[in-house]
C-alpha cells in the first residue's frame, strides 16, 4: 500500500512535470512571451537613440481555455508590431505584457489587477468581450487609456471617455452587412441562423433585422442554438429550407459555421451563405474540407491575402514565428500597437509619465489621428469621441479555397 | 405537420441520441460498478477523437485501401484510450477508494480539466476538422426529401452492436459476473474471492474503449475538433444515462436515444432556446415520477 502510494506519487511529480515541460515547449515555440522582450530590448539599448525607457504595455486575453484561439492571435499580432518599433530604435518604445484572462470576467479583473500592479500605462484592454466590459470599467476609473483590439460589444466602450476600440462594434457588422447584402442585391430570401448566449452574435443580429427591415429586405425567419446546443444544426438549416431562404446570414464565430456548412451540404442544401469577421479564419481550420465553404460570403477588416506591402509583411513574418496564418484579430492588435505609436507621437508623450497624463493626452488625442493600418482601405481608420472605430469593411468571397475581394 | 420533416428530424434524434447512448453507457458501467461519476468521460471522448483524427491525416497519404486508414484509426485511439482510462484510474481514483465519495467526484473533475488542458497545450485550442470515417456518402428517400447520412447509419448500427455485446459480457462470462457482484456488494465480492481493484480496472477499459468510439462517431457527424469538444456531450450522456436509470445498461441506451429525441423535437416545434431547458424539465419530471431513473432498480436501504 505504501509503496504504491510513493508510486503514484512519483508518476503525478512526472505527469507534473510533463506539464511544467509542456508550457515551456509552448514558449520556445511561440517566442511572443518574455524572453524576446527581453532579446530586443537588451538589442536596444546598445544601438537605439531610445530613452531607456519604454511605455508598458498591457492586455488580457484568453490564452487558455475555449477562446484561446482568438487571444493566441491577439498576442503575437501585438507582440508582432512592438518588436518591429522597438526594433526601428525610435522615441517611441514599448513593453508587451499580455496576462491570461482565459474569457472568464472575474478572472480578467485578477489579470488586469496584476497588469496595474506591473505599472502598465496604457492598456489594449481585453481580446473577448465579456472580460472587457469588466475591465474597461477599471480602466476608466484608474484613469487608463484602453483600446481593445477585438472587444466588440458596445457595452464596452459606452460611458467611457477612455476606452476605445480597433473593431467594429456588433451592431455596425450588423448594419453594414444588410447594406452590402441589399446593395449587392444578393438574396431575396434571407435566413438568419445566430447564436442567442452570445453578446456578439446577438448585437449583429438585432441590428441586422432592424436595418434590414429599414431597406426592405424580406427576412423570412430565424433560428437560434447555444453554447450547449452548437453541435446539431439540421434543424435550423431544415427551417431554412422550408421557409425558401436564397441567403443564410451567419453572424457567428467560424467553428459553428463550419458545421452548419457541412451539414448543408449533406442535406442537399445549397444557398449563399453570408458571414461576418467571425467567419474569418474558416479556411485555417486544420482539415477543413473548403470546398464546402465554396461561395462564403463575408465581411472582415483584414484580408491576409491582400498583396500590399505592409500585409504581405506582417502575413510572412506571422507565418515565420507562429506558423500559422494570422486573422484578423491578430491583425487588429498589431493595428492598436501601431495606433498608439502614432497617438503617442502626436501628442509627444514620454515614458516617465504617470498613466493618468498619457490618458488625459489620449483621450485628447485619438479622435484626430488617421491611422493606416492592416485593417481597413485606403482610406485609413479613425475614431470618434466616444471610441468608436471608423473604418470600410472589406467584402469577401471564397473562391477556390481563398479569399477574394468582391468589389 | 410535414411528414418528411418530422422523419428527418426523428432520424437526426436517433442519431445524436445513439451518441449520446455510447457515452451514457461508459458514465453508467462506471457508476454501476465503482459507484463514481467519472465526470472525466467526456475527456477521454476527445482524447480519442484527437487520436483518431491524428492518425486519419498521419496515413492520408499512404496507398491503403478504402477505409483502412479510420479502421486503423478507431483502433488505435481505443488502445490509447483503454491505456488512458487504467492510469487515470489507477493513479486518481484507486487511492481515494476508502475517500468519501465527495472526494473522488472532485477530484474527476480535476482530472477532466487536466485532460482539457493538456489536450490544449499539446494540439492547441484552434478547432480541427475531423473527416467523417464513412465519408459522405448518404442514403436518399422518397425523391430526395428524405436523407440519411452514413454516418447516422454507421452510429445506430455501432450502438445496437455494443449494447448486444456488453449484455451478453456482463451475462454469460467470469468478469461480466464478477462486475454483477461487485456492483452489488463490493466487500461481500471480495470475501468471495473476487479481485475488486482488477474489476474496476477492466470496467474502466471497457468504458475508455467505448469513449473512443464514442469520439470517432461523435466527430463524424459534427466534424469540429477542439479540446472541450468532449464536455458538453458528456454532461449530456450524463443526463441521460440518470435519465434511464445510472448504473442500468439499457437504461443508458433508452435514455441517450430519448434524450437525442426530445432535443431535436424541442428544438424542431416548440423552440430552440428552450430545448435544453425542456430536456431538463422532462428529467426533472421523469426523477419526480422514477427516482431510480426510466429503467432503474429501486434499491431499498437496510439500515
Amino acid at each position: 500500500m505504501k509503496k504504491m502510494r510513493v508510486l503514484s506519487l512519483a508518476m503525478a511529480a512526472a505527469m507534473s512535470a510533463s506539464l511544467l515541460a509542456g508550457c515551456g515547449g509552448g514558449t520556445t515555440s511561440q517566442p511572443s512571451a518574455a524572453p524576446s522582450d527581453a532579446g530586443t530590448q537588451a538589442s536596444d539599448s546598445g544601438s537605439s537613440t531610445a530613452t531607456g525607457a519604454a511605455f508598458k504595455l498591457g492586455g488580457t486575453g484568453p490564452l487558455t481555455g475555449d477562446a484561446a484561439i482568438y487571444g493566441l492571435a491577439a498576442y503575437p499580432g501585438a507582440q508582432i508590431a512592438v518588436d518591429e518599433i522597438n526594433a526601428e530604435g525610435g522615441d517611441i518604445q514599448f513593453e508587451l505584457r499580455y496576462e491570461d484572462d482565459v474569457n472568464v470576467p472575474e478572472t480578467a479583473v485578477n489579470a488586469y489587477n496584476t497588469l496595474k500592479e506591473w505599472g502598465m500605462q496604457i492598456s489594449l484592454g481585453s481580446v473577448t468581450s465579456q472580460p472587457g466590459v469588466s475591465t474597461s470599467v477599471l480602466a476608466n476609473e484608474d484613469r487608463i487609456f484602453s483600446l481593445t483590439p477585438s472587444a466588440s460589444s458596445p457595452d464596452v466602450i459606452a460611458g467611457k471617455d477612455n476606452v476605445y476600440q480597433m473593431c467594429f462594434s456588433d451592431p455596425n457588422q450588423g448594419l453594414a452587412s444588410a447594406q452590402y447584402i441589399y446593395d449587392q442585391n444578393l438574396g431575396e430570401n434571407i435566413f438568419v441562423i445566430w447564436k442567442n448566449d452570445d453578446v456578439y452574435s446577438s448585437g449583429i443580429y438585432e441590428q441586422f433585422v432592424a436595418e434590414a427591415e429599414t431597406l426592405g429586405l424580406n427576412i423570412v425567419g430565424n433560428a437560434t442554438f447555444t453554447t450547449d446546443t452548437a453541435t446539431d444544426f439540421t434543424v435550423q438549416l431544415n427551417q431554412a429550407q422550408d421557409a425558401g431562404a436564397d441567403l443564410i446570414f451567419l453572424p457567428i464565430y467560424y467553428q459553428p459555421a463550419s458545421l452548419i456548412l457541412s451539414q448543408a451540404n449533406q442535406m442537399g442544401y445549397a444557398p449563399t451563405f453570408f458571414g461576418v469577421d467571425g467567419m474569418d479564419g474558416i479556411l485555417t481550420v486544420e482539415g477543413f474540407d473548403a470546398s464546402l465553404a465554396e461561395g462564403v460570403m463575408l465581411l472582415t477588416p483584414f484580408n491576409a491575402d491582400a498583396t500590399d506591402e505592409a500585409t504581405v509583411n506582417f502575413v510572412t513574418k506571422y507565418q515565420e514565428l507562429y506558423g500559422e496564418t494570422p486573422n484578423q484579430f491578430a491583425a487588429d492588435a498589431y493595428d492598436c500597437v501601431y495606433a498608439y505609436k502614432l497617438a503617442l507621437e502626436t501628442a509627444g508623450c514620454t515614458p516617465d509619465m504617470s498613466a493618468e497624463e498619457i490618458c488625459e493626452a489620449m483621450v485628447a488625442t485619438f479622435p484626430t489621428i488617421t491611422l493606416n493600418g492592416l485593417t481597413g482601405d485606403g482610406e485609413g481608420i479613425t475614431w470618434n469621441d466616444q471610441g468608436e472605430v471608423s473604418k470600410s469593411p472589406k467584402g469577401m468571397i471564397i473562391e477556390n479555397g481563398a479569399y477574394v475581394g468582391m468589389d | 405537420m410535414n411528414v418528411m420533416n418530422f422523419l428527418n428530424y426523428l432520424i437526426s434524434g436517433i442519431s445524436l441520441g445513439s451518441i449520446y447512448a455510447i457515452i451514457a453507457l461508459g458514465y453508467t458501467m462506471v457508476y454501476g460498478i465503482a459507484k463514481m461519476l467519472n465526470f472525466a468521460h467526456g475527456d477521454v471522448i476527445m482524447v480519442g477523437a484527437y487520436i483518431c483524427f491524428f492518425v486519419m491525416s498521419g496515413l492520408s497519404s499512404a496507398a491503403l485501401p478504402p477505409f483502412a486508414a479510420p479502421i486503423l484509426g478507431t483502433l488505435v485511439a481505443m488502445v490509447v484510450c483503454t491505456v488512458l482510462g487504467v492510469v487515470i484510474e489507477r493513479l486518481a481514483y484507486k487511492p481515494l477508494r476508502q475517500a468519501p465519495s465527495l472526494a473522488v467526484l472532485i477530484t474527476a473533475i480535476g482530472v477532466s480539466y487536466f485532460l482539457q488542458n493538456a489536450a490544449q497545450l499539446l494540439w492547441t485550442s484552434s478547432p480541427k476538422y475531423f473527416t467523417s470515417v464513412v465519408g459522405n456518402a448518404q442514403l436518399t428517400l422518397f425523391d430526395g426529401r428524405l436523407t440519411i447520412s452514413a454516418v447516422t447509419l454507421l452510429t445506430i448500427a455501432v450502438c445496437i452492436i455494443i449494447m448486444l455485446a456488453l449484455t451478453t459480457f456482463t451475462n454469460k462470462t467470469k468478469m461480466g459476473k464478477a462486475m454483477r457482484a461487485c456492483s452489488e456488494d463490493k466487500g461481500a465480492a471480495q470475501l468471495m474471492g473476487i479481485d475488486v481493484n482488477r474489476t474496476i480496472s477492466v470496467t474502466f477499459a471497457i468504458g475508455s474503449a467505448l469513449a473512443a468510439v464514442a469520439g470517432v462517431l461523435f466527430m463524424s457527424a459534427y466534424p469540429s475538433l477542439t479540446p472541450t469538444t468532449g464536455s458538453m456531450p458528456g454532461i449530456k450522456a450524463f443526463t441521460a444515462a440518470v435519465f434511464g436509470g445510472i448504473g442500468s445498461i439499457p437504461g443508458a441506451l433508452l435514455g441517450g436515444l430519448l434524450l437525442g429525441i426530445i432535443e431535436t423535437f424541442a428544438r424542431a416545434y416548440i423552440s430552440t432556446e428552450l430545448s435544453t431547458a425542456i430536456v431538463f424539465a422532462v428529467l426533472i419530471v421523469v426523477l419526480l415520477v422514477k427516482p431510480a431513473g426510466l429503467l432503474g432498480k429501486t434499491v431499498r436501504e437496510k439500515v
